[in-house]
């Protein structure tokens, strides 16, 4: 059986998949770590949505064997080792950005991904455009939107610029 | 999906060979297309080779044209300083493609070589009248795409680069589906050292094309009042649940003048 | 610590489970053997099944069985039930055909289960599925309303004439029929209402598992309300006893309704599990569930008002055709009658109403209720009406509403459609939410649209709806076959912690934190000392789920009431231990006081002394505190409100965006305003979704075109506004907390708003009506075909 090396969250591991086997189905169904979720078969709504050496990438749309040498980040990795939250994920709690939570995971890495890649600033169109590969039916994304703002200012240690829009 | 076997070569040579030794293999590249393909149990490959360690990736910007390895990512062109330079349009045409996650895997060789015909990359590979070099040789785009989901790639052929010459003014416009967020009708429109042309994706039955009518009439006044009366007959172009041809029609006209009014 | 008893915002006690990666859903779930069911399902819409050659299937890698109809039937597995009947107009009962978990003779909509392969992995079982070699015989079929009750239609069941379920009517017809003849004037309009797919974000999945040394069945299901699995299953389908049975709803990622019903998959994995004594997990591919979980909506309905000289409403005539698809789903034969019919009288005092409602079945996905279930129907069919007659009587269309309003002295009132209003303030929400979206000020933002070469649009919605369902003996009689009461426990533990027993499931409500706030008030404990637990039948005494916005009102109330119980034991320990008389004793604030004295105990010495009773008085008090209610609610609760939005079309492309919406709303009393907030936008997010984006569409013969996300839109960030919400609340009369019910108002009022607003926005173009979805190319056509008119002018 093929075999493939990869880090997730920081542990390395070495196992046995098909090559068939999806990135999403090694991390749930091999290793366990079931946070990262598969709420489509079309690549859109984005709730597995992970790291892949610093890219958010939809893990449901990879193969396993094509993450050989990789660095994955899941949901289950984000939070400090000492348990503390990412400031995304505390933005989230804080701004009621999400209800049933299985779209949750992926779009906290979405989110991440998106806030660390814009360090000139994030307007909220820009943030709704962001949101385009990540699907919720339970919030409206409203509050989703105020969260993502509200992590920008602790994630880049400065106030966010007033977009001119 | 079905299984296969999975071959990852370290060369282009190596894929070449590994492709041409059986007609059941199918190359990957970012794999945005192909795995959803797979998933759905509606192609069953004998090998996937992939050619991610194929040493494909990359821009260069030579003196008026920006050249594009195959593997380079949809993310990579829209973030790159030298796209953004010089050919701006460009660059804001690979951020049009699906979503952020997909721009991080999917590839320009991969969207040419599958030539969706609601592909965005299609549209400016015709209008900038761009030169895809192969494993074999150097198509010009004009030759390359030759209806829906067909192109002139032979089977063991891989792209290897895309050579994108400067425009003076170009945008692209998109109408998305809705639902999918593909084109339902995509305008590229390009003033270059070749002269004006129009390139329209999603529409056309047979994939991307070029817009004759309306490149004469830019080539003689570029505004977009030039192609304001410039009628596209419906009777070639995609009907479906999302959209009629004759909707599609109509939204060529108006990306078209969109597209015109905002080249820069 | 701030305050976080009721009214408080307080932060939610499971997200942090949730945002770590930590929440617990089905598919999360495995047991050791497991093996995993594909279920092999009709390509078409209508066949006659001459045989099914399972060999090739049975002979694929890892395949440890292949069931069909017929192996379900040789094991007596009865068909789903349905939870509802309906009676005819003339007395009779409503046409019930059977419903098999898996098709035995034929095949009636595209996705009609066939046949289930069990194997080692996820991959053979599919491998194997397809290989399934299914002999049909292809026979006519229909997916359209009118095309359904057509003469000579295709017939979706042999025995079902005309395929016509049921043909049922409200209201008093001689009365209406009177009113019409002395109308001054009779506005009368034609709609439908699309069909729509609730995806919720988790597909559905199940996991049975089976214990052979003492018979007890488990089945994991992703579930609203597991009880309700458990007896319809247990009862009707798998004839397994209750003690035998465990049906566990862990964390569900939404369900909007769609994860009410008692679905084929859960008994196929229950059952397999049984004969191949290994667990055995489902778990839906979201192209499935476009064929397999319940659809929403898909009415066709004629409304006609009749009018005085000065708009007053005389009365309503309706008559609708609704979808049941091609069997009765758990709740659907209620959804476009009790849920429907009866909310016809909107806000308005329109003195008669007659409603006739004729279900039918077609070869499409059975249809049941989704987010607002028959409500929005009504409410988009009123408020569509309302706009259109005041355009046709010249009478401005927020005046209209106001001068048919329902007065704030009116109440209790009585409707002409069964329905008993009990609070309301209409003119309320109407002026807040007026004010809040600056209608006053919306000719100068249309002007300034205008410059843009934009056409704007404003759109007032006042809504009306019944949640809270419901009181068992009223339902029983209306056709339920279920009571509609919730259970609670409260167990406070020795030391004063508690844990809460609850029917209701949560889902992404909010239920951990908002039960916990009703529990910090009434008995003082501390947030972090209550827990919350729900979704499972080995756990909670009994319950009957969440649907119809009915947590709070009948959920919470059952707490109130255990609680009441604790409190009155409580009271009688702290009497024992202060020597006091128990009439003395007082409870506030977590203590046991007695009146003036400064004699006090608080809730964990009371609780201590009722696990260790050696002061206590044991001669007429058990030890333990633990209690356990049933409330049964005694009326629907009657949310209502205004909802205004304001969008722009591009008249090139015809796309229409929202730029903003505003919703004001009366859900009662407010718990947690957070929690309010948050479920009044997603419910707005998906009117909006079914008002511009959002459209099931089935061809003629019953293939389903949207069949998957690429071809079915689902709202996204960029497709939504902001939604601003506010309440404006009067009480309800009949539950201790004065809850109404928040969940569906959005997806209630909503989807009106933004019609009458986009149609407001093309006043200039002719257009009457626009069906939904406004889709950019039905907009474009409008906008192309109203031109002419308009150079002409």
């Amino acid at each position: 059986m093929p075999q493939v090396s990869l880090t997730v969250n920081g542990t390395h591991h070495t196992v046995e998949v098909e090559n068939r086997t999806l990135l999403v189905e090694l991390l749930r169904e091999t290793l366990g770590l079931t946070g990262t979720h598969v709420g489509c078969d079309t690549s859109q709504c984005g709730a597995c949505v992970v790291h892949l050496d610093g890219a958010s990438v939809k893990s449901c749309t990879m193969l396993a064997v094509q993450a050989e040498g990789a660095k994955v980040t899941t949901i289950e990795g984000l939070a400090a080792a000492d348990g503390t939250l990412h400031p995304m994920q505390e933005m989230f709690r804080e701004h009621h950005a999400l209800q049933c939570g299985f779209c949750t995971p992926g779009m906290v890495m979405s989110a991440v991904d998106l806030v660390q890649s814009h360090p000139e600033g994030l307007s909220e169109h820009q943030i709704r455009e962001g949101l385009e590969g990540n699907l919720c039916r339970c919030t409206g994304y409203h509050n989703i939107v105020k969260a993502i703002a509200a992590a920008w200012p602790l994630m880049h240690g400065k106030a966010l610029p007033v977009a001119a829009e | 999906m079905y299984d296969f076997a999975y071959q990852k070569p370290s060369n282009v040579a190596d894929a070449v060979a590994a492709l041409g030794a059986d007609p059941e293999a199918k190359a990957v590249a970012g794999g945005m297309t192909l795995i959803p393909v797979l998933k759905q149990r509606l192609n069953r490959p004998s090998v996937v080779v992939d050619l991610a360690k194929t040493g494909l990736a990359g821009i260069t910007a030579g003196a008026g044209s920006i050249t594009i390895g195959a593997m380079t990512t949809h993310a990579a062109v829209a973030h790159s300083a030298d796209v953004q330079r010089v050919i701006p349009a460009l660059a804001a045409l690979a951020g049009l493609i699906g979503d952020e996650q997909v721009r991080h895997r999917g590839t320009i060789g991969g969207s040419l070589a599958n030539n969706d015909p609601a592909a965005d990359y299609p549209a400016a590979a015709l209008a900038l009248g761009a030169t895809i070099t192969t494993t074999k040789r150097a198509i010009k785009a004009d030759d390359f795409f030759q209806g829906m989901f067909t192109t002139a790639l032979e089977p063991d052929e891989l792209i290897t680069k895309v050579e994108f010459p400067a425009a003076t003014k170009a945008n692209y416009q998109k109408f998305r589906n809705p639902a999918s967020r593909y084109a339902i009708v995509g305008v590229f429109v390009a003033q270059t050292a070749a002269g004006v042309r129009v390139a329209v994706t999603g529409a056309g039955q047979g994939g991307v094309f070029r817009h004759t009518a309306m490149e004469a009439a830019l080539s003689k006044n570029f505004s977009a009042d030039a192609i304001a009366d410039v009628v596209t007959p419906a009777d070639d172009l995609n009907g479906d649940i999302h959209a009629s041809s004759e909707y599609r029609a109509h939204l060529i006209g108006v990306m078209a003048r969109r597209a015109v009014a905002a080249a820069a | 610590m701030g305050f976080e008893g009721i009214g408080a915002a307080v932060r939610r006690k499971e997200d942090l489970r949730f945002l770590s990666g930590r929440g617990h859903y089905t598919d999360d779930i495995n047991r050791p053997g497991q093996l995993y069911a594909s279920i092999r399902r009709a390509d078409r819409p209508h066949a006659r099944i001459k045989g099914i050659d399972t060999a090739a299937a049975k002979a694929s890698p890892g395949v440890a069985a292949v069931f069909t109809g017929a192996d379900m039937a040789a094991d007596n597995i009865g068909g789903l039930p349905c939870g509802w009947q309906i009676h005819n107009k003339d007395g009779s009962p409503m046409a019930e055909p059977p419903h098999p978990v898996l098709a035995v003779d034929k095949v009636r909509h595209v996705g009609d289960p066939v046949a289930v392969v069990i194997a080692a992995t996820r991959q053979q079982a599919k491998d194997a599925a397809e290989a399934l070699v299914i002999d049909y015989e292809d026979l006519p079929s229909i997916a359209g309303l009118r095309d359904a009750i057509a003469p000579g239609a295709p017939l979706v069941h042999d025995e079902v004439a005309g395929n016509l379920c049921y043909d049922w009517h409200i209201g008093d017809k001689a009365l209406v029929d009177a009113a019409f003849a002395r109308a001054t004037k009779v506005v009368k309009l034609d709609l439908e209402n699309n069909r729509l797919i609730p995806n919720a974000m988790e597909p559905r999945a199940a996991l049975g598992d089976f214990d052979s040394m003492s018979g007890d069945y488990t089945l994991f299901t992703t579930s609203q309300n597991p009880h309700v699995i458990r007896l319809l299953m247990g009862a009707f389908v798998l004839h397994i006893p209750e003690n035998h049975l465990r049906v566990v709803a862990p964390d569900v990622g939404g369900g909007f309704g769609s994860k009410i019903y008692h679905y084929a998959e859960e008994a196929i994995v229950t059952w397999a599990a049984g004969k191949l004594k290994r667990p055995v997990k489902w778990t839906a591919d979201r192209s499935e569930s476009f064929m397999s979980d319940a659809h929403g909506r898909d009415h066709v309905s004629t409304a006609e008002m009749a009018l005085d000289a000065d708009g007053h409403f005389l009365a309503l005539r309706v008559s609708t055709l609704a979808n049941m698809g091609a069997y009765l789903s758990t709740f659907a034969p209620c959804v476009p009658t009790y849920l429907y019919a009866t909310l016809l009288a909107g806000v308005y005092k329109t003195p008669a109403i007659y409603v006739e409602v004729k279900a039918v079945f077609t070869n499409s996905v059975p249809v049941d209720a989704y987010r607002g279930a028959g409500r929005p129907e009504a409410t988009y069919l009123l408020e569509r009406l309302v706009d259109v007659i005041a355009r046709e009587t010249g009478i401005d269309r927020v005046e209209l509403r106001r001068r048919n309003f329902i007065a704030n002295d009116a109440f209790p009132y009585q409707t002409p459609v069964a329905l008993q209003y009990d609070s309301g303030d209409y003119t309320a929400t109407l002026n807040a939410a007026l004010k809040v979206a600056d209608y006053a000020g919306f000719a100068q933002r249309r002007a300034a649209a205008a410059a843009r070469g934009k056409l704007r649009g404003i759109g007032v919605s006042t809504y009306l709806e019944a949640c809270g369902i419901a009181p068992s003996a009223v339902v029983g009689s209306l056709g339920a076959r279920a009571g509609l009461y919730e259970c609670a426990n409260i167990r406070v533990h020795p030391t004063g912690s508690v844990t809460v027993f609850t029917g209701s499931h949560s889902h992404g409500q909010g239920h951990e934190t908002t039960f916990a706030q009703l529990v910090h008030s009434q008995l003082g404990v501390a947030m972090d000392q209550i827990e919350i637990v729900h979704g499972d039948t080995d756990k909670i005494p009994f319950g009957m789920g969440t649907y119809g916005s009915r947590s709070l009102a009948v959920g919470g109330s059952a707490m109130v009431k255990a609680m009441d119980k604790v409190i009155a034991k409580g009271r009688k320990i702290a009497a024992h231990l202060m020597e006091a008389a128990v009439d003395d004793v007082e409870f506030k604030d977590g203590k046991f006081t007695v009146a003036g004295t400064d004699k006090s105990r608080a809730l964990a010495e009371i609780s201590l002394a009722a696990y260790v009773p050696h002061n206590y008085p044991i001669e007429e008090l058990e030890p333990g505190l633990e209690e356990t209610a049933f409330y049964d609610p005694k009326n629907f609760t009657y949310p209502g409100g205004c909802h205004i939005a304001e969008v722009e079309i591009d008249p090139e492309t015809g796309v229409t965006t929202v730029i903003n919406f505003t919703a004001v709303d009366d859900v009662g009393r407010v718990i947690n305003p957070m929690i309010v907030e948050g479920q009044v936008q997603g419910g707005v997010a998906q009117g909006i979704g079914q008002a511009l984006l959002e459209a099931a569409i089935y061809d003629k013969s019953g293939q389903l075109l949207s069949g998957s996300m690429m071809d079915y839109t689902m709202p996204r960030a960029d497709n939504l506004p902001n939604i601003t919400v506010g309440t404006e609340s009067t009480l309800c009369t009949h539950n201790p907390l004065g809850v109404k019910g928040c969940g569906e108002v959005g997806a209630i009022g909503s989807p009106p708003a933004i019609m009458n607003a986009v149609v407001d926005a093309l006043a200039d173009y002719g257009v009457r009506h626009i069906e939904m979805p406004a889709t950019a190319p039905k907009l474009w056509s409008i906008i192309q075909a109203g031109r002419p008119r308009l150079a002409a002018e």
